[in-house]
């Protein structure tokens, strides 16, 4: 299926990506060449089977709700790109 | 060059318990392979030369208090995948997302290593957060194939296939997704295992596609992948879907190979033998046949009908998950900002854009493209029906016809550095007979079989039915035995 580079700007915006033109023109052609290749299991009847998520069909794995010791804040701060007064800062986001 | 890094883990265990070298021995000898053939080959990211010798010293003492019931794997090197976290060193994905990230904590596999005693001499290359199979994707440069260094190790976990293959390490980990252990095994003339799904934690492993990553060993032969498998499965609570399921002691068992196969089904599915696929490959697996029928093995046909879609549902299934778990790059909480944002979309935007590979940025655009809204059914949800039918394939084949899978691993051997990589869809048919295996999460080992006409290293894949890996690597250990392909004797040694 062709795929529009309107389309594949709206993608890359919703993925938070930006293109530049020759990029999108190069995107817009490889994913419409992996889209028309995966467009054959349209043909594959499916009718009533059942999706596999996990392959060992387990669904749900609970636990105890406990509150357990996680990372140090000393540790985490060291990676994060910026940390003050025990927070991640971003640029301002309200004005 | 050292002698000590041609041993294999046994004989290297051997010469710990006697006496005769050290493990700080074995680590200088591995450090300095590894230095004078890095620039070379470009396997490693990170060489941990100080935490290496500082392991080694430690595993030293812990062999001579503990000797014979030390851990296995007590003063062993092993080089780690980047995809893997480890605690205090450079983990990046070989992403510049990434460049000079230094995780909190280890990855459970990791860990296990650790606390058996293993040395981890560095960190390997691969192509960025694993996708990819040549390694052309890594942000940081190509690996190159010691069989021939213009061609391609594979991918993804290249460094760590080569590490193994050209004796800077005798054993590594890697993470194999849709082929990613067993590809770069069959490029560069080793053992490779990708577990059934489950059997070993996923904990610390950057997420790629979760209902698909699994960790596994590299080695020169069978036994040394086995006991590096065991040591890293088993349920962990810290990964929900790692199951419990005893972990046998995989070497025990294989070792009770008494010279026949008698009473074992191979079943050599007739939709892996296609089109393109290359004669010299096709011919070594046949011959490859005949050895397991000398061995008393019978060799039956099977059907697996929905081989042919298995690529398609492959790209869907895995570049979905994929811009899920990718979201997570966003210059918040570590990787790379982008130090210039006035706002944060900006600051999301640029880090990502300037952070991600071309590759990577490819595939999280499919992903969110096929899980939009009026599309998530047509792809997605279908795609996960017709994985349903893909592991139905499976499963009827080993009800009705046989214990064992025997397929090729790749319809060629290496391909020559940038001949695949203006079309990223050719790329991916090449993993045509390593998906299918991984979309049914069950386990695959890739064992050299022979060499083409141009020298270069052929893979056999040996698929077993789920949690079977006791046999499967049973049967992977009688074909080394028989011919000795994979005692690292005969084709598995490049140095």
């Amino acid at each position: 299926m062709a795929i529009t580079e309107e389309t594949v700007k709206k993608v890359a915006k919703l993925s938070c990506l930006e293109l530049n033109e020759e990029e999108l023109h190069k995107m817009k052609q490889q994913i419409s060449d992996i889209l028309d290749y995966v467009e054959q299991l349209s043909k594959i009847p499916t009718e009533g089977v059942k999706p596999t998520s996990h392959v060992h069909g387990v669904t749900n794995a609970f636990r105890d709700d406990v509150v357990k010791e996680s990372l140090p804040v000393e540790k985490v701060q060291k990676i994060a790109p910026d940390f003050r007064s025990g927070s991640f800062c971003v640029p301002k986001i309200i004005g | 060059m050292n002698e000590l890094i041609k041993l294999s883990v046994l004989e290297m265990r051997d010469g710990l318990l006697t006496g005769n070298f050290s493990s700080v021995d074995l680590a200088k000898a591995h450090l300095e392979e590894i230095k004078a053939t890095n620039s070379t080959y470009n396997s490693f990211l990170t060489v941990t030369e100080e935490l290496a010798l500082s392991q080694a010293a430690a595993a030293d003492v812990k062999l001579s208090l503990q000797k014979s019931n030390s851990p296995i794997l007590t003063g062993i090197p092993v080089a780690i995948k980047d995809q893997l976290v480890t605690e205090g060193v450079k983990t990046t994905c070989a992403s510049k997302i990434l460049k000079g990230f230094i995780p909190p904590y280890n990855c459970t596999a990791v860990k296990k290593l650790l606390d058996d005693g293993a040395v981890i001499v560095g960190k390997t290359n691969q192509d960025e957060f694993a996708m990819g199979s040549s390694s052309e994707n890594s942000a940081f440069g190509v690996v190159r194939n010691p069989w021939d260094i213009e061609s391609v190790p594979g991918g993804s976990s290249s460094g760590s296939a080569v590490a193994v293959a050209a004796g800077q390490a005798p054993l590594s980990l890697g993470t194999d997704t849709g082929g990613s252990i067993r590809q770069p095994a069959s490029f560069t003339g080793i053992v490779g295992v990708k577990p059934t799904y489950g059997r070993v934690s996923r904990y610390g492993a950057v997420a790629f596609a979760s209902s698909l990553d699994q960790i596994g060993p590299f080695g020169r032969c069978v036994e040394d992948a086995a006991l590096c498998l065991r040591a890293i499965a088993g349920k962990d609570k810290r990964d929900s879907t790692s199951m419990e399921v005893p972990v046998h002691d995989y070497l025990h068992e294989i070792k009770k190979f008494d010279g026949h196969l008698k009473g074992l089904r191979i079943g050599l599915p007739k939709e892996y033998f296609i089109p393109g696929m290359d004669k010299e490959v096709e011919d070594s697996i046949r011959q490859s046949l005949k050895t397991y029928e000398k061995l008393g093995a019978e060799i039956v046909e099977i059907s697996l009908p929905h081989t042919e879609y298995a690529i398609a549902v492959y790209y869907i299934v895995a570049c979905a998950e994929a811009s899920s778990n990718l979201a997570r790059y966003d210059g918040v909480r570590y990787g790379y900002r982008y130090p210039e944002a006035q706002t944060l979309s900006e600051m999301y935007e640029k880090s990502r854009s300037l952070g991600f590979g071309a590759e990577v940025k490819r595939r999280i655009i499919l992903g969110t493209y096929v899980l939009s809204a009026g599309y998530y059914d047509a792809y997605y949800k279908k795609a996960q029906q017709v994985r349903t039918l893909v592991i139905n394939d499976f499963k009827a084949a080993f009800v009705n016809n046989c214990d064992v899978i025997a397929t090729p691993v790749s319809p060629t051997t290496a391909f020559k550095i940038g001949e695949k990589t203006a079309d990223p869809l050719q790329m991916y048919l090449g993993d045509v007979f390593t998906v299918p295996c991984s979309l049914a999460g069950l386990p695959g080992v890739s064992i050299p079989c022979g060499l083409d006409s141009k020298n270069l290293p052929i893979g056999l894949q040996l698929i077993g039915k789920p949690f079977s890996e006791n046999a499967l690597l049973k049967v992977a250990y009688s074909f080394g035995k028989e011919t000795k392909f994979d005692t690292s004797k005969v084709i598995g040694r490049r140095f």
